[in-house]
């Protein structure tokens, strides 16, 4: 841990919070670049790890900022995190919910839906390049990484399933 | 390490096939409003078994389960949670909680949701900062690394694949994988500039 301060990591993630429309994982890029690149908060590896921890245990994909957050400030520093990066959306959800109902049969609603969606698509997509990008430094890991997308699209399997084998896989140490 | 994943998973499994074979009523009748306790342990315990994403649980348990939505409701509800900011399910709770509970039934909802993640993923943190250098915990984790880059990849495609095909909107989901991926340019630019754009093109391609 290397101490950033609570309020630093506060502001950055109230910020955060309402850009990520579609959800944590869209973010992803954005929070490698500044968090990484930009601000040295951590290394490229350790960001990775900490997705790859966020996505095997359960829950919202969201509390990948509390890891963050713990990462860089221990405990407070994950609770600062997630509050901070649910609160502002959450307020907006639950003011716009009563705005929302008042345009149910609106067509411009399902327009301005259809609109975003494509853009969603598109960050989640791109979410998946970079982690690709990063996690992936073997041919192995490419195929790993291939396998885990065909097997999640094509047959049910629990994603659960899928990390579990892929970190037995890694326990060869070719990964 | 093969041991300790073994039990995990076994665990974990349980928990699953503990939530699937609840008794499921397809009939679609509306129940009641529930209580607040009843709110809150409905969202602790979807926060508990959802491993590898909420969504698939968050329906069943709303839906199939307690039928506090019907399943016009909570597609109406994902879709409004999708346009926001924030994560689907965290706005779903918002939204659940504020229907039947106002402000105090949102953070019943939330909290539920968050609490027995939150401190799981603690846990995992710990042990990942105490054994992180271990060369075997390393190398599972690169492992599972890959893996969950691919469930992210599978997550876009299932999008892509459901969204209506046209010139239009593969266009801007390809400038969008194209900016945000793989030039890295900052998300609100490339938010600021797509959506205005898909949004008028949505518009004009309207039936």
């Amino acid at each position: 841990m290397n101490g950033r301060s609570l309020s630093e990591i506060a502001i950055y993630f109230l910020a955060l919070s309402l850009v990520a429309i579609g959800g944590a994982n869209v973010v992803i890029p954005e929070m490698h670049h500044q968090l990484v690149e930009l601000r040295g908060w951590m290394s490229s590896t350790e960001f990775v790890s900490l997705v790859s921890l966020s996505q095997a245990a359960p829950g919202p994909n969201v509390l990948i900022v509390g890891l963050i957050g713990w990462k860089v400030a221990g405990i407070s520093g994950a609770l600062v995190a997630t509050i901070a990066m649910c609160l502002p959306s959450s307020l907006l959800v639950f003011g716009f919910t009563h705005f929302w109902n008042r345009f149910k049969e609106a067509p411009w609603r399902a327009v301005v839906q259809a609109g975003l969606v494509s853009v969603t698509v598109g960050l989640v997509l791109a979410s998946g390049y970079v982690l690709t990008r990063e996690a992936d430094h073997t041919w192995l890991a490419y195929g790993v990484t291939a396998l885990a997308a065909f097997l999640s699209v094509k047959t049910r399997t629990h994603p659960l399933l899928l990390l579990a084998g892929a970190g037995l896989l890694g326990l060869t140490g070719y990964i | 390490m093969k041991a300790q994943d073994k039990s995990f998973f076994i665990a974990a499994t349980g928990c699953y096939s503990a939530c699937m074979d609840t008794s499921i009523d397809t009939t679609g009748n509306k129940q009641p409003p529930m209580t607040k306790g009843a709110l809150f342990r409905c969202f602790f315990w979807m926060g508990v078994v959802s491993f590898g994403g909420v969504l698939p649980f968050a329906r069943r348990a709303l839906v199939e389960k307690e039928r506090w939505l019907t399943a016009d409701e909570f597609n109406e509800g994902l879709s409004l949670g999708q346009i926001l900011p924030g994560p689907n399910v965290v706005n779903l709770s918002i939204m659940l909680g504020a229907r039947f509970h106002g402000p105090l039934g949102s953070l019943l909802a939330f909290s539920g949701l968050m609490a027995a993640p939150f401190v799981i993923l603690m846990l995992l943190a710990s042990f990942y900062g105490a054994y992180g250098q271990v060369p075997a915990v390393q190398h599972i984790i690169n492992g599972t690394a890959a893996a969950s880059a691919g469930l992210v990849v599978a997550v876009g495609y299932n999008m892509l694949a459901r969204q209506a095909k046209s010139w239009s909107t593969t266009g801007v989901s390809a400038l969008s994988f194209l900016g945000c991926g793989v030039l890295a340019y900052p998300l609100l630019l490339v938010l600021g500039v797509l959506a205005p754009v898909s949004v008028f093109l949505a518009w004009r391609t309207r039936k």
